[in-house]
């Protein structure tokens, strides 16, 4: 295992240096042309430089969140194929995004007097909902957490929140039924530091969580029993590995609409190249979303400009074909 | 033998189909002679009972005279005030046609769309009026044709030259004046620079900016919404900002606080300079008998200096909401 590890260090390395790589052009490039002269001039006051507002108040802004958002989606991802042991889970298997989404619609439709924000919250608050009432159904019969329940009661709150999703559209107004739509394919454009700043301390806890979870991952994998045997703590390990990669799915979907493709393509193609050890798998998961997203937001707003595309038709143009490759040269 | 089988065969199927077409004939001579319409709906008749499912139509239909000939009304009416009163049959996505039918309509307004409502409006021969939004322009068409459907011609076109000529006194009044780079906004996530929907270059609010003396830095995208960002503000520095919302949800606080948002742009033209105008004010997103109002508005707002010596008393309250 310490073979393995070794020799996936340069993996670690070369894709961590990618990732910053990318956030760093990405904001370069756009549909308007800007000098990097100007954006980093000195005389210029920031107040009328419009290069350096562009590149610093629309862009970078838009790159950060990506990544963020990219990183913990693709980390989630990894957890939860693991703790479900099922290759075709996701980050919104569970009924995270889905609820989020459903705090995400009330919020739009009935919050116009929110405060700045409100959106956010309000979709971390269904976040956390849909993971209690998950949790609460998983553990109810079981000492540990039954992860069949909790796939099965995952499925089914999404469908049921999706019910609820249509019921609140539907006694909605015109625009905000739109503003909801909208909502649903995912935008990066966060303007401002705001709400990345905001998810930050929920990511940085799913984060220490995922680095402590590689090992027990590796173990999980095995199975229930076998990791058990290896003296792992499995409901405690299983209750981080839930409780952590909820944390970061909510707080990717509050800052950027639940981005689909991501969570489940990531993975799976690391895993192709590094192999299964959790500890490689996680961090260059983390760095490949991240770059992944960032690149698709730069085409999402690039490639139709002025117009933009929605970001989660083009996480789901790249994904969608990709993902079919990878199961028929799987099988 | 054989051939006289299927002759016997074939003549019991014709039988029972005979008959059953018999039966059919029966059926439907009773359907036909059914004593609720004694005569045929007809297209010239001079419709009372109107259904309007548009709100901008129950504006026209009020503003040429035909208020009384009203019957119901869409759940998004607000103006005039004779019409809120009325029952509330749906709106675009849900009109309700078992209400619609027991209100006994002689003529509907719907959106073009509304591609079911029409085929069982067709089905029960209620007559229609199709209508879809388009240009400024069509306002006034729309107001003449309206009229000489509901037997209003005359009130009808003395309305739309009103109107024309009100669009008329406003072109000259800006015409030759340099035009402002404007952003026309009708949709943003509150407290924040995120979700920005603009008018594109198509559509009566485009042109109600163009008109009003403006020039819209979304004029390239031909349609009639478009959702921009803070990126393509700050390449396109408008130099005015104008937001229209409904009317209603946005008091004069929440104005104060949500002008402060634009603050995070600050090399917008616009903000430099602090001209952003955030409008609660129906008139500017209907394209109804209203729009004049609207046009004048918008110019007053455009051109301060050149503002017309009538301007709307009305106007003075988005302008207090200035910092």
């Amino acid at each position: 295992m310490t073979a393995t590890l070794r020799r996936g260090l340069p993996a670690v390395a070369l894709t961590g240096a990618a990732a910053v790589i990318v956030i760093l052009a990405a904001p370069f490039i756009g549909s308007t042309s800007i000098s990097l002269a100007r954006v980093f001039s000195t005389t210029l006051p920031f107040s009328d430089n419009v290069d350096a507002q562009i590149f610093f108040l629309a862009r970078l802004p838009r790159a950060v969140a990506a990544a963020v958002v990219g990183g913990a989606l693709a980390a989630a991802g990894v957890i939860l194929q693991g703790l479900l042991r099922n290759p075709l889970a996701t980050p919104y298997t569970l009924g995270v995004s889905t609820g989020a989404a459903l705090g995400a619609m009330i919020a739009i439709t009935y919050g116009a007097m929110l405060p700045a924000g409100g959106v956010a919250l309000a979709s971390l608050v269904g976040a956390f909902v849909a993971v209690l009432v998950v949790y609460a159904l998983a553990s109810a019969r079981h000492r540990g957490l039954s992860t069949t329940v909790l796939l099965l009661a995952g499925v089914t709150l999404n469908a049921f929140f999706s019910a609820l999703i249509l019921f609140v559209q539907y006694l909605s107004d015109f625009a905000q039924t739109y503003r909801a739509l909208r909502w649903l394919m995912g935008d990066l454009d966060v303007a401002g530091y705001g709400p990345i700043i905001w998810a930050l301390p929920f990511m940085g806890a799913a984060f220490l969580a995922f680095a402590w979870l590689a090992r027990p991952m590796n173990l999980l994998s095995l199975g229930a029993e076998a990791a058990g045997t290896r003296g792992l703590d499995v409901v405690r390990a299983q209750r981080v590995a839930f409780f952590s990669a909820s944390l970061a799915t909510g707080a990717a979907v509050s800052i950027g609409g639940p981005i689909g493709f991501v969570g489940i393509i990531i993975p799976h193609l690391v895993r192709l190249v590094v192999g299964a050890d959790h500890r490689l798998v996680l961090p260059v998961s983390t760095f490949v979303g991240a770059a992944f997203l960032v690149a698709c937001d730069v085409v999402a707003r690039t490639v139709f400009a002025p117009m933009e595309l929605p970001v989660g038709i083009v996480t789901a143009l790249i994904g969608g074909p990709f993902f079919l490759w990878l199961l028929l040269r799987k099988t | 033998m054989r051939a006289v089988a299927v002759r016997s065969w074939d003549w019991r199927l014709g039988s029972w189909g005979l008959s059953c077409v018999l039966m059919l004939l029966f059926v439907l001579s009773f359907l036909q002679a059914s004593p609720q319409d004694p005569s045929p709906k007809s297209q010239d008749r001079r419709p009372v009972r109107i259904i309007s499912l548009i709100p901008a139509v129950t504006e026209m239909l009020f503003a040429i005279g035909a208020g009384p000939q009203v019957v119901g009304v869409s759940s998004y009416d607000t103006y005039p005030p004779e019409a809120t009163t009325l029952p509330k049959v749906g709106a675009l996505v849900d009109p309700d046609f078992e209400r619609i039918l027991t209100l006994k309509p002689d003529l509907v307004v719907v959106y073009g769309t509304q591609a079911d409502l029409i085929t069982r409006l067709g089905r029960v021969n209620i007559p229609m009026f199709k209508y879809q939004h388009a240009g400024l322009a069509d306002i006034t068409t729309t107001i003449r044709t309206l009229g000489a459907r509901v037997g209003r011609t005359n009130d009808a076109s003395n309305l739309a030259a009103t109107i024309e000529r009100g669009l008329e006194a406003t072109r000259r009044r800006v015409a030759g004046r340099p035009r402002p780079k404007t952003a026309l906004l009708f949709g943003r996530e509150p407290g924040s620079l995120r979700s920005l929907f603009a008018s594109g270059g198509y559509g009566f609010m485009h042109d109600m900016l163009e008109t009003a003396g403006g020039a819209d830095i979304f004029a390239d995208m031909k349609k009639q919404s478009v959702q921009t960002s803070a990126e393509m503000l700050l390449a396109r520095s408008p130099e005015v900002i104008i937001e229209v919302h409904p009317a209603g949800e946005w008091t004069p606080a929440r104005i104060a606080a949500e002008r402060k948002v634009w603050n995070g742009l600050p090399s917008l033209p616009a903000v430099k300079s602090d001209r952003i105008y955030i409008l609660a004010d129906d008139r500017l997103n209907t394209p109804g008998p209203r729009v004049a109002d609207a046009v004048r508005m918008l110019a007053d707002i455009l051109h301060p200096i050149a503002r017309s010596p009538d301007a709307l008393p009305s106007l003075h309250r988005p302008i207090a909401h200035r910092r």
